[in-house]
């Protein structure tokens, strides 16, 4: 055979240049988050603890300290952020430069898959063959939860927080991402904490070196209508698998009523048991990131 | 990825790029030397995997639109989730054009009208056709577009 030039014997910056494509993709993230100072993921072992509806409650908590507050719905299958804000239906403006983002209650600034969907009930389907999904699916998702990030135009912000999909494993894109992640809440039922799944969430976060602001745990006993008084079922747990508690949120029948509504607990019933833990929750937030210690 | 014409010992020089509608992709490559052609065609497999990095084989021929991946490659986007910044100033659009444009997913149109309308603007063109939209197609190489 012919002894022919190969790749690198061709000059460097010719061709597709994917790597050179990639690199401004990463370099646009970077330029974006510039503006925000921390970046918060909330996570969960398993669906089904109101781990969305704890991240709207914490955004509106750190917005009603007046902190400049943006939410980035990273569950791009299973998105509500757009319902619980109140922002469903909102149109966005395309610029050359970016896409305004949603504004939702207490003015939090919001990017959600469910802002560009039809309806609650309309499905994300992709393009592409369905059978080899398996192989395309990971990237394609990588690369949209990278836009919601990137191509916001969020402006200057004090906190984005991103809500991720339940799942042990939901960290590792958002990790590749955004490698200098400021810090992860966790969510869990009081009930659920002994529980693997738990510690496994916790293991990994440690393991890819993510600060752990600590956890957040939601339905944690009843609080009476009434007076307000925390039933028996709250939990005692001050930690967790050496994870300091930033509250506890008492089960309130409000609260799922209002997060359909789009209205935030804390916005709407300030006086309550759940809207104080809230509260308790987004200082403990600020005080990690703002001071370097827990309350 | 490059293409190498053996016999001139020259880089190819993409071409154009075409979307044949099956999922499938053709990369154009050709030989400034000798004027040789080649095609890269990929499955639809292979196809998705490159859409879902947001890279463009070939190279980018259009600046990075916001939210591109998700647009172009979301098949259940509501239409006028996104509304464009106006872009009336730019070139007219014939009624054959805009009839064209129609067919386009609504989800994507806006972004679509934009980059054919500013292709036309740096070129002086003042009313976009039919024929000025394949010309911008092929040389930019706008994919489902
Ligand atoms: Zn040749």
């Amino acid at each position: 055979m012919k002894r022919i030039r190969t790749y690198f014997d061709l000059p460097p910056d010719t061709g597709s240049d994917v790597l050179g494509q990639i690199r401004a993709q990463v370099e646009r993230l970077h330029r974006r988050l510039s503006q925000v100072h921390f970046t918060l993921a909330v996570l969960s072992g398993k669906g089904g603890v109101g781990k969305s509806v704890v991240t709207a409650n914490l955004a509106a908590a750190l917005a009603a300290d007046r902190c400049r507050v943006g939410v980035v719905d990273a569950d791009l299958n299973g998105p509500c952020m757009a319902k619980l804000l109140g922002a469903r239906g909102q149109r966005l403006l395309v610029k050359a430069d970016g896409v305004a983002p949603a504004v939702g209650a207490g003015g939090l600034k919001l990017m959600s898959m469910d802002l560009l969907l039809a309806s609650d009930s309309a499905p994300v389907e992709w393009k592409g063959p369905e059978a080899e999904s398996f192989v395309w699916r990971g990237t394609l998702e990588a690369g949209a939860l990278r836009e919601f990030l990137a191509d916001t135009d969020w402006g200057a912000l004090d906190y984005l927080l991103l809500d991720l999909p339940p799942g042990t494993d939901r960290i590792e894109p958002v990790h590749d991402l955004l490698p200098h992640l400021g810090g992860v809440v966790f969510v869990s039922l009081a009930s659920d904490l002994s529980q693997f799944v738990v510690r496994k969430a916790v293991h990994r976060v440690r393991e890819l070196g993510i600060p752990i602001v600590g956890f957040v745990e939601n339905m944690a006993g009843y609080a009476c209508p009434h007076c307000g008084t925390v039933g028996p079922l709250f939990g005692a747990s001050a930690e967790f698998d050496g994870v300091p508690s930033l509250g506890r949120v008492p089960f309130d029948p409000e609260l799922a009523a209002l997060a359909d509504r789009g209205r935030p607990f804390v916005l709407e019933r300030p006086g309550s048991a759940a809207a104080a833990a809230f509260g308790q929750a987004a200082r403990a937030v600020r005080a990690f990131f703002e001071t370097g210690r827990t309350l | 990825m490059k293409f190498l014409c053996v016999d001139c010992d020259a880089q190819m020089r993409y071409e154009e790029r075409e979307l044949p509608g099956d999922g499938t992709l053709a990369v154009m490559f050709a030989c400034p030397t000798c004027g040789r052609k080649v095609a890269l065609l990929t499955n639809p497999m292979e196809t998705q995997l490159v859409s879902s990095l947001g890279v463009k084989i070939g190279g980018r021929t259009v600046p990075d639109q916001p939210l591109e991946t998700v647009r172009t490659q979301l098949g259940t986007g509501a239409d006028g989730a996104l509304v464009d910044e106006d872009t009336r100033r730019a070139p007219a659009w014939s009624a054959a054009a805009e009839d064209r444009l129609a067919r386009v997913p609504g989800f994507v149109r806006g972004m679509v009208r934009r980059l054919y309308s500013e292709w036309a603007k740096e070129r002086g063109i003042e009313e976009i056709t039919p024929e000025v939209m394949d010309a911008a197609r092929k040389e930019l190489g706008l994919e489902e577009m």
